[in-house]
């Protein structure tokens, strides 16, 4: 905690102290510089942004033109990037929470292996995103969709180009350490006093953890959920070659099929459109969607950990 | 250690064991160009709405990616903005022995920007070449004020690219110093704002920036790109869009789909997307 | 942590735990199958096997009567099943497009040349239209030209203005948030920082290329728009939050003992803060640079939309710039799937990849080095 590095006691005014009131200044300076970019950005964006979005915007299709400022739409943009972000969940939740369970329910402290798979978790928050969606392509499109395609389907292609699947499986490993972060976080907080008590009244470590640890953990685990959808939400170069697609006149309504998506029509919009300047409200609305889908997903994120935070403290 | 591995596997098994309903009875896929995506999308809709029954779906992707799903059987038209190469005829052939049909579907001319601001009004196409190829570095050398040239090109991954490359540029390479912009609308925006600024793209595009005129040799009329100047072969620099179909199954429906882009009523739409329509002797009647 | 293991522990108890660490493991083996399945994409380039010479022997169509099926096959590069599979007129039309294709050539002097081997991509080279050595990346070419020097170039160039701008600003950040703000302040200012780790990247890109860089021009008056300048500013502002929150982590974990001693003995805060707090975390702090440095170098979208993208050599921050990372985002989904761009580009990926991977063991290394040293002196 932080509070320990701060002076307990406050003894000393010995008037004005001029590096003492630079040194301040300048970090402060910094601090107030970055929450100003920030407030630049989301203030451009809403305040352009929020004047062309409307309901039709938001809740209509592609069925003509997708660069037609008064007829476009971004529903399906919207729904294939919940779809994805919805199905890469539903492959890290499980893997990332056992991860994290190992890691501080199991794992021997000290041992080498733990180590190695700390290691690990790190090295996978810092791959490039682009070397992910090289990856999607040259393992989950290339080897198992090929495989599976020569296996079951003989010279048809089915899984072995972009589909909605290897984009979420491409997320999925991306992601994995956000919520093994998030986890273990919530883990380690519970008072290592209850899986004690637990113990001492005879349940077994399994039950102790399903029945003790894990429903104490739940808001730690739900953040961890909601980091990595926020931070799949918006990525688009691990979906490149992985799944998105510039334009389709349908809804994916397979694992198979490709899908069009929020940050990838940002990216389309903002250098592929016939007239840039004809088309801005239509970028600004989408950008502004986006960033509404992340930042406020980023902001529950918070609020809950810091909810999280304070009934620990109490308990401690 | 391979769990996750076997986990995905069996997960993968299951999925399969859904029937997929991928290649429906009346159901036509095109894929490729992202030039063209707009101009499919359009008549996929139209003649979707006059034929029902028939369901199209259009993807973009790049002429590249289309070829490929043509040689994987993915799509059954393939959309290209540039001719298909000899690697990719044998990639096809080898995949289902024949090479695939070439059908041309539509007219694109290929427009010079310039800022408007800047005083040039016409270009020839060897000062293009040079200076597109970084030979010519300043506006004064083609009668322009005293100011250095910022050149504008395309991603090296466009079709529109390769065209320039091969017909302006006669197959040389592009001033290294040219900045490489991922579409046409972002290098219009750039050349727009650029008084020095010169770049190429689709002569459908183009608001906000002058379209020059453009001289075959140095002793050629100048020619503004239009449709009458594009379609009657005056202006220099045109090309074809293209779909490629594979024989075995240009039969039916697809064939229909085809003979019809290529008619009065297809060619209509494609003027209306801002390309430029194939002349009287290449249509269907 | 967690409890010992053993007491009374059943059958099913021992299957579960097993499986809990076996899916544990599954992060060994997703950095593994990252690295294995990037690499075998590029490893015929590693292993000099690809060929990208236009230059080949082509035979008449009449000559396939007269050649071996084995012959034959090798030549028109089949595999076994397909040359089985292939009738006569499928084999004859292979022959004519083989033909087709040796027309297609230019008469270039470099034509016979395989641009995918070491030197050419590494070493400056004077191809035919050129009048002196240079390095060039021109993949799509008559004779493609695959010299990876400008795009390492342009990706240390971008990384760093994003360092130079982000990480002074970030490490004001994080010592006025850790050192010098009240509690509640801190409590404010802290998530404010970290969201803006919330705005995808793509969002930056677009927000660089519609305002940020006809600000920037309008302000500094440059001539070329989109620049390593601009972009590499974009670039720090994700670059921010990575080294914000790491650096402010080595800040906070500074033992209280240290400062307590330091005001104790009469020096101001700023003085504690400098002297006394900054130095004993330093190494955090560089592990947070190099953490920023990874993720600068690996970002794709900010760059591939703000820099320009001429693959140029030049250490001119107001020159435009084309990066690694933008480089593959924007040429892979065009070329041939096998040929040798492609291969080229898993190549950059796999160095990519090599680059940030040592980074993060080294920044980690620092981070590990630093807490067991806190926490035996708290």
């Amino acid at each position: 905690m932080n509070s320990a590095t701060r002076p307990i006691v406050k003894f000393r005014s010995r008037g004005f102290d001029l590096p003492s009131f630079v040194f301040s200044g300048l970090t402060g300076l910094a601090t107030f510089l970055i929450i100003a970019i920030l407030l630049i950005i989301l203030g451009n964006v809403i305040y352009i942004g929020g004047s062309s979005l409307s309901w039709r915007f938001v809740t209509g299709g592609t069925q003509s033109d997708m660069f037609d400022v008064n007829k476009a739409g971004i529903l399906p943009m919207i729904i294939g990037t919940t779809a994805r972000v919805l199905l890469m969940t539903l492959f890290v939740m499980p893997i990332g929470v056992i991860t994290a369970l190992y890691l501080t329910e199991y794992a021997p402290a000290t041992s080498r292996l733990t180590r190695i798979i700390r290691g690990a978790i790190n090295n996978l928050a810092s791959v490039p995103s682009i070397v992910f969606g090289l990856f999607g392509l040259g393992f989950f499109i290339n080897f198992l969709g090929r495989n599976v395609d020569g296996l079951f389907n003989g010279a048809d292609t089915i899984w072995g180009k972009p589909a909605l699947i290897w984009a979420s499986l491409t997320l999925a490993v991306m992601t994995l350490p956000v919520v093994v972060v998030a986890t273990e976080e919530s883990l380690r907080a519970i008072p290592q006093g209850l899986r004690e008590a637990s113990l001492a009244l005879g349940a077994t470590k399994l039950q102790t953890i399903l029945q003790i640890v894990l429903p104490q953990a739940l808001p730690g685990i739900l953040t961890g959920a909601i980091l990595a959808i926020s931070r799949a939400a918006g990525e688009v170069a691990p979906i490149l070659f992985t799944g998105a697609a510039y334009y389709m006149a349908e809804l994916p309504h397979s694992l198979s099929d490709q899908f069009m998506d929020l940050g990838y029509h940002v990216f389309i919009l903002s250098t592929q459109s016939p007239d840039i300047e004809k088309t801005r409200p239509i970028l600004y609305a989408t950008v502004l969607v986006l960033l509404l889908l992340t930042i406020a997903l980023n902001i529950v994120a918070i609020l809950v950990r810091a909810r999280m935070r304070k009934t620990l403290r109490m308990l401690q | 250690m391979n769990l996750k591995n076997i986990i995905q596997t069996t997960a993968l098994g299951l999925l399969l064991a859904v029937p997929m309903p991928s290649a429906l009875a009346g159901s036509i896929t095109a894929k490729g160009s992202d030039t063209m995506v707009i101009l499919a999308q359009k008549w996929a809709e139209v003649y979707m709405g006059k034929t029902p029954g028939t369901k199209i779906q259009v993807t973009g992707g790049g002429s590249g990616t289309g070829f490929a799903a043509l040689q994987n059987r993915t799509t059954d038209l393939a959309n290209a903005s540039r001719k298909i190469k000899s690697a990719e005829i044998a990639e096809c052939i080898k995949s289902f022995g024949k090479r695939p049909t070439e059908y041309k579907v539509a007219l694109d001319g290929l427009s010079i920007y310039v800022s408007a601001e800047n005083t040039i009004q016409e270009l020839d196409l060897e000062q293009l070449e040079k200076i597109f190829t970084g030979k010519i570095k300043n506006w004064k050398a083609v009668g322009g004020p005293d100011a250095p040239i910022t050149v504008y090109s395309r991603e090296n991954s466009s079709g529109t690219y390769e065209f320039f490359k091969e017909h302006v540029l006669k197959g040389a390479d592009f001033a290294a110093s040219a900045q490489t912009m991922p579409g046409t609308a972002a290098l219009l925006q750039a050349v727009a704002k650029d008084k020095n600024g010169i770049g190429y793209g689709g002569a459908a595009y183009g608001a906000g920036a002058k379209h020059l005129k453009v001289k075959a040799t140095p002793e050629s009329p100048a020619i503004e790109p239009t449709e009458e100047t594009v379609v009657g072969a005056k202006y220099p620099i045109w090309r074809y869009l293209y779909i490629y179909v594979n024989p075995a199954i240009d039969k039916g429906e697809t064939a229909a789909y085809i003979n019809w882009l290529r008619s009065d009523e297809g060619q209509k739409l494609v003027k209306e997307i801002g390309y430029y329509p194939l002349p009287e002797t290449l249509r269907n009647k | 942590m967690g409890l010992k293991r053993g007491h009374r522990a059943n059958p099913f108890e021992w299957i579960v735990e097993r499986a809990i660490f076996l899916i544990a493991t599954s992060a060994i083996l997703m950095v593994f199958l990252i690295f294995l399945f990037v690499a075998r994409e590029a490893l015929p380039v590693f292993l000099g096997q690809t060929n990208s010479s236009l230059v080949q022997e082509v035979l008449p169509v009449a000559k396939m009567d007269t050649l071996s099926p084995a012959e034959l096959q090798k030549y028109l590069g089949l595999t076994p099943k397909q040359f089985r599979e292939l009738d006569r007129d499928a084999i004859q039309a292979l022959m004519e497009v083989k033909l087709e294709g040796a027309s297609e050539l230019t008469k270039d002097k470099d034509a016979a040349v395989n641009t995918t081997q070491w030197r050419y991509m590494l070493l400056p080279h004077q191809w035919s239209d050129y009048d002196h050595p240079v390095f060039i990346w021109q993949p799509v070419s008559q004779i493609h030209k695959y010299n990876i020097i400008p795009l390492a170039i342009g990706s240390l160039k971008l990384t760093l203005v994003a360092l130079l701008f982000s990480v002074p600003i970030a490490l004001g950040a994080a010592i006025y948030v850790s050192q010098l703000a009240g509690n509640r302040a801190r409590e404010l200012l802290k998530p404010a920082i970290e969201l803006l780790a919330g705005i995808p990247s793509v969002v930056l890109g677009f927000f660089s290329l519609i305002v940020l860089a006809s600000f920037f021009q309008n302000l500094l008056g440059y001539q070329v728009r989109l620049n390593s300048f601009v972009a590499g500013i974009a670039l720090g502002l994700a670059v921010i939050p990575v080294v914000f929150s790491i650096a402010e982590d080595a800040l906070s974990s500074v033992p209280r003992s240290y400062t307590q001693a330091a005001l104790a003995l009469g020096s101001s805060r700023w003085q504690t803060a400098w002297q006394i707090v900054l130095p004993a975390a330093l190494p955090g702090v560089f592990a947070a640079v190099v953490l920023g440095f990874g993720r600068a170098i690996g970002e794709t979208m900010v760059v591939l939309m703000a820099s320009g993208n001429a693959s140029i050599v030049s250490w001119n921050i107001f020159d435009s710039t084309r990066s690694v990372t933008a480089t593959i985002a924007a040429e892979l989904a065009e070329t041939v799937f096998g040929g040798h761009h492609y291969r080229i580009l898993f190549m950059l990926g796999t160095l990519l990849f090599a680059v940030t991977f040592l980074s993060n063991l080294a920044a980690n290394r620092i981070i590990r080095g630093l807490k067991s040293k806190m926490e035996g002196k708290r």
